[in-house]
């Protein structure tokens, strides 16, 4: 029952709806702060790092942790072997023989994928032991790409499944096939959303400890819920919940969804813990952020409309494959189904085709991202929506006017099964329209146009759904698989108040707020119910399994606290309400209705009746025999709440996958710079209906935040891969967000529909920008080039090629940067050149294979041993921009043509990632005495090495592959070389010298 | 002086007006220096290679990068940090107009951002949007999208020049 009603009651003070200034920020503000790295850690606490695999793929053959453990300071080093005996592979939302373990076990299968930790007395000597760790790889071929690895040649990542596309199901809704044969017009178009990440500033921490004793972990973790991964950790622990207490801490530095993704860090940490046999504390890096802790779900999608002349769509086809990285990883697949119930958008559609498959590939695994699910729908459904419009030349937002679902119709039952529960979306979007100032953007595009400049609108709506059922992922099962299962569904949110001694209110919400003010909102509920003082009320957001009320949806996702968190707020300050009322209209022999609570009194109404709240509250501590019989005594009650309309999937697969769907009208103008490509955003507009607005200050910096994101997800942001799969975007450098001067002010506006469905009328508006605003922007640049293939995110070089204006010729004298990053190689380069050297090609070859001077020539070679047939294990130190990296090497001559020409190859491995590369070396005697010899190199580079720019890699590996030949040069000019391997050994291997 | 790199060195420096001492490897970056030796944990810690920001302190009055710089280096110098803004009687102008402008959300980043916008404001007494969007710039804010931050500076920049103008002048430019 929604209880709406009453909290109108308790109107007078006015604190629900008010722009209350946070009272999170006086401490935030002073570095007051408690991040999960600033508590206090236990006497003997241990520091963690973490390995990672530099290849996308390989078997694992052998890791050796021995030479690390021998290092000062270190203390012990988990390994897989650890893990398989302590631990389960992680339960996974499909039935498939794969499995997840928190370290690697048999097989690494993305680059950045943990394979062990070293514990140390500091973080420094921690990572410093990581370099000693030995381990050997077979590396095998890789599937980057989603589209080739769904293919049926395509190298496998768990053989066990024999296909990398791991869940693959259909659904059709009403009768799309005759939808599409009567239609008049089919408009089809296929995108990709790439992977991307919100990146809280602060990256993950764990603090673990294991208790043999009771054979129980106690593990805090800036964790962001959702709570039902409680049960995944636990059973990936081999423990019951009760022995695994997962606690934060009270101050989070951002998430968006992004961390979800601690969870495998906290099982790992809870047995490194265990194998150290003391705490251990571990924070991740930025690159380890970047490369290994999660990304939003990059996905291919293939949508075609079935459009009437008018254009009305009457039913839709999706073929959708989501790409989810190496592992399925809980609650993946969920990318798809968050958003499952509501895939027709704001749209009246009825008829509906669905294909969508799951794709396993040699990157990171995948998680919750701000908009989860919102980005990859709309990008293509409001893609589409402007493609209609041009190719049946109508007005984009008249062919918007004419799908959306009807005023008067809620709440609407979506085809797919959404209840989208409140709203006026036509009137919204006139709202939107004359508030935004529409007719003067249309004037200046006129205007921009006639002058010649590139200057487009776009225009996107959306529903953002809130509360998410906790049901929804049984919709990847079949109706069969869900039978056997058992049903799912609900969202049980939780609140605690509780009154002390003194009459001070604390409470408790288990939503683990990530910097969104949820501690300012529950004081102002309370205050408006109890009457008192709101900078009275304290209210933690600590979240301890061990002792708090949680439940499997407590966490802060799915935009869930303003309607589900809230809501359970006012409902526990209701009954505390209630109990007081009774005590007082006992005392006072008066009707309960008539008590009020205000300014800190109780107040019997029309009456001169009155006492402090305090005095009322503090008499259930200290004079219970006073009470009413009924009354227990004490006073701290908790709410648990979860709305029925959060019903399982039926039979025909519809599901309500959100309790709440506001309503989200966008437009933009864009100019698009023809000579740089830049995108400037020059106006951008966007109307939310989020139901009731518990504080608009806090809904509007909701906004303000997620529109920026969405503004870097449509212009800078992607996770890039080479081809071999290694990491391209491992820094701040190369993953770029948006800064101050990149994000305008966009103007924000609102209507208020309140949801019949959440205690206060509230809905979620956190993430509605990050699914409108990437298309939004697209779509303006669509109408601004006039183009259809339109691929996020764009860059100005990838706008320029678009625009696909002749680039001028190269200044005479630039050389062609030969940087091929995406053939081949995490970066791939190629050159050639040559030296003059003193001494006849005889002696310039015999030099070269003598190996003193290989060692001599080689830059930061420490040691050079031999190995077999000219092939030597080296020990380099290579340099690139500010990577330093240790390489062990295997460096051998080859294809040996005396005195004409050989073949110098190497390839490596360091804690910085891998490289190989190889030289084909020909001698020509020239005037003089002297020797020409002429070098072609080809050089890769994968791995941490790999994030460093292309650039900076090409004149990196110029300057070494001069440096060598620069050496031999000097070497020659010296003494004459000495017996050389090549002729000590040339009897025994006479001819032989082939490849090596 | 040579140290090996194992060796800890005791480093001194003037930490938000008082002197204090504590021990650091050659290698010990001042951000690691300041949270975990001195326990001031009010500068955050974000990328760790120089471009979010989130550790500027000032050093010797200028904002620095705390992850850029060895702890080592600071010896003998003028630390400023986000501890020192406040005031006795609560927070800052600066720090007050955050909160009015609604310019932090998670907070994370606030600490470096505040260091930056106080040198800025000790530099630039009347600056434009742009110049503060451009000082802004050398950090990253994921939460706010910065509109409150450009708004906080600009608001205290109109505020502190108003204080400083003489009456007499003030007068004349009420006229």
């Amino acid at each position: 029952m929604n209880a709406f009603e009453p909290a109108l009651r308790e109107g007078q003070s006015g604190q629900i709806g008010r722009r209350q200034p946070r009272i999170e920020d006086d401490a935030l503000l002073q570095g007051r702060g408690r991040y999960a790295d600033d508590l206090a850690v236990a006497p003997g606490t241990l520091h963690a790092a973490v390995l990672r695999s530099p290849h996308a793929h390989a078997r694992l053959v052998g890791l050796d942790a021995s030479p690390a453990l021998a290092m000062p300071g270190v203390h012990a080093v988990l390994t897989g072997e650890d893990v398989k005996r302590w631990a389960r592979p992680f339960p996974v939302g499909v039935r498939q023989p794969m499995e997840h373990w928190c370290l690697a076990v048999d097989k690494v299968r993305y680059v950045g994928e943990p394979l062990a930790v070293v514990m140390a007395e500091s973080r420094y000597l921690a990572e410093d032991a990581l370099d000693a760790i030995r381990v050997d790889y077979q590396t095998l071929p890789v599937a980057v790409d989603t589209e080739a690895a769904i293919a049926a040649d395509a190298p496998l990542l768990h053989e066990a499944v024999g296909s990398n596309v791991v869940s693959e199901r259909h659904f059709r809704y009403g009768d799309p096939e005759q939808a599409f044969a009567e239609a008049e017009h089919r408009v089809a178009l296929k995108v990709r959303v790439p992977r991307s990440s919100c990146t809280p500033m602060e990256c993950y921490v764990v603090l673990a400890e294991y208790d043999p004793a009771s054979a129980s972990y106690d593990v805090l973790a800036n964790f962001q819920g959702p709570y039902a991964l409680h049960t995944v950790m636990a059973r990936a622990l081999k423990v019951p919940g009760n022995r695994f207490r997962l606690r934060t801490p009270p101050d989070s530095g951002g998430s968006f969804g992004i961390k979800q993704g601690v969870f495998p860090y906290v099982v790992m940490m809870g047995l490194a813990a265990r194998k150290a046999g003391a705490p251990v504390k571990w924070v991740e890096d930025r690159l380890e952020h970047l490369q290994g802790a999660s990304s939003a779900t990059n996905r291919m999608t293939e949508i075609e409309a079935a459009v009437t002349r008018d254009g009305r769509v009457t039913a839709l086809y999706w073929d959708q494959v989501d790409d989810c990285g190496a592992y399925l990883r809980a609650p993946e697949p969920a990318t798809f189904y968050r958003m499952h119930g509501n895939l027709t958008g704001a749209y009246a559609i009825r008829h509906l085709v669905v294909r969508n498959r799951v794709a396993l590939t040699n990157k990171t695994p995948t998680g919750l991202n701000r908009g989860f699910g919102g980005p990859q729908i709309y990008f293509a459904l409001e893609r589409l929506m402007q493609r209609i419009a041009v190719e049946l030349d109508l007005d984009p937002l008249e062919v918007i006017r004419r799908n959306l679902v009807p005023s008067g119709s809620f709440p609407y039952r979506a085809a797919a099964g959404a209840l989208l529960d409140s709203g006026d979306y036509p009137a919204a979007v006139e709202q939107g329209i004359h508030e935004g100032g529409l007719e003067e953007l249309l004037a200046h595009r006129e205007t921009a146009r006639r002058e010649g400049r590139l200057y487009g609108i776009g225009y996107t709506v959306a529903v953002e759904p809130s509360i998410s059922n906790m049901g929804y992922i049984t919709t990847a099962m079949t109706p069969e698989e869900r039978r056997k299962a058992g049903p799912k569904n609900g969202a049980v949110s939780t609140a605690t108040i509780s009154v002390g001694p003194l009459g001070d209110v604390s409470a408790h919400v288990s939503s683990t707020p990530q910097g969104q003010g949820h501690r300012t909102v529950v004081a102002q509920v309370i205050a408006e119910v109890l009457g008192v003082p709101l900078e009275s009320i304290s209210v933690n957001v600590e979240l301890d399994t061990g002792k708090d009320a949680w439940s499997i949806a407590s966490g802060n996702y799915s935009s869930r606290f303003s309607g589900a968190v809230a809501g359970a707020v006012y409902q526990a300050a209701v009954k505390v309400r209630d109990r007081l009322a009774g005590i007082a209209a006992a005392q006072w022999q008066v009707e309960a209705s008539r008590i009020r609570f205000a300014e800190g009194q109780v107040i019997v109404n029309d009456s001169e009746l009155s006492m402090p709240f305090g005095r009322l509250a503090g008499a259930t501590h200290w004079a219970p025999g006073t009470l009413p019989e009924d009354e227990p005594g004490g006073l701290r009650e908790t709410a648990f709440w979860s709305p029925p309309q959060l019903e399982a999937p039926d039979d025909d697969d519809r599901i309500n996958s959100s309790l709440c769907y506001g309503f989200i009208f966008d437009y933009c103008g864009v100019e698009v710079d023809r000579i740089t490509g830049q995108v400037r955003l020059d106006r951008y507009v966007t109307l939310h209906d989020a139901g009731r607005l518990l504080n608009p200050d806090l809904v509007d910096g909701q906004v303000r935040g997620a529109f920026a994101q969405g503004l870097g997800a449509a212009l800078m942001e992607e996770f890039t891969y080479g081809d071999d799969g290694s990491f391209q975007s491992g820094t701040f450098a190369d993953y770029l967000v948006p800064t101050s001067v990149e994000v305008p002010e966009p103007l924000i506006l609102h209507r208020e529909t309140p949801s019949p469905f959440t205690p206060l009328g509230a809905k979620g508006v956190g993430e509605g920008n990050n699914m409108s605003t990437p298309v939004c922007i697209a779509n303006a640049v669509a109408d601004a080039l006039g183009i259809a293939d339109i691929e996020l995110p764009l860059t100005p070089s990838k706008v320029r090629t678009l625009i696909g204006i002749e680039e001028p010729a190269r200044p005479q004298g630039v050389g062609e940067d030969q940087t091929a990053p995406a053939a081949g190689g995490g970066s791939r380069l190629t050159a050639s050149d040559s030296v003059t050297l003193p001494g006849s090609p005889q002696a310039v070859f015999d030099t070269l294979l003598d190996p003193e001077t290989l060692q001599a020539i080689i830059p930061g070679c420490h040691a050079l041993e031999l190995t077999g047939e000219n092939a030597y294990r080296a020990d380099v130190t290579v340099g690139v921009g500010m990577i330093r990296a240790r390489f062990d090497a295997q460096v051998a001559l080859s294809d040996l043509d005396p005195p004409h020409g050989l073949r110098l190859s190497g390839a490596g491995t360091s804690a910085m990632g891998s490289a190989e590369g190889s030289a084909q070396i020909r001698l020509t005697e020239v005037e003089g005495g002297q020797t020409r010899l002429d070098y072609d190199y080809d050089a890769a580079v994968g791995g941490k090495v790999a994030s460093v720019g292309g650039r900076m890699l090409q004149s990196a590996s110029r300057m070494i592959i001069g440096q060598i030949f620069a050496r031999l040069a000097q070497r020659m000019g010296g003494a004459a070389p000495r017996l050389s391997l090549w002729q000590r050994l040339k009897g025994l291997f006479a001819g032989r010298g082939g490849r090596s | 002086m040579h140290a090996r790199a194992d060796q800890r060195i005791r480093v001194t420096l003037t930490l938000n007006g008082r002197e204090r001492s504590g021990y650091a490897e050659p290698r010990t970056q001042l951000c690691d220096f300041l949270r975990h030796e001195l326990g001031a944990t009010g500068t955050h810690v974000g990328c760790e290679h120089g471009v979010c920001g989130a550790c500027t302190v000032r050093v010797d009055g200028r904002a620095s990068r705390s992850c850029l710089m060895l702890a080592v280096q600071a010896e003998g110098r003028r630390l400023d940090t986000v501890e020192s803004l406040a005031e006795e009687e609560g927070l800052s102008d600066l720090q007050q107009a955050f909160r009015r402008h609604h310019a932090l959300q998670c907070g994370f980043c606030t600490a470096g951002i505040l260091m930056s916008c106080e040198e800025f404001l000790d530099r630039v007494a009347d600056p434009s949007e742009a110049q503060v969007r451009d000082m802004l710039s050398g950090h990253l804010c994921r939460c706010t999208g910065y509109t409150g931050m450009v708004q906080a500076v600009l608001d205290v920049a109109r505020t502190r020049r108003e204080a400083t103008v003489p009456d007499s002048q003030q007068e004349n430019n009420d006229v």
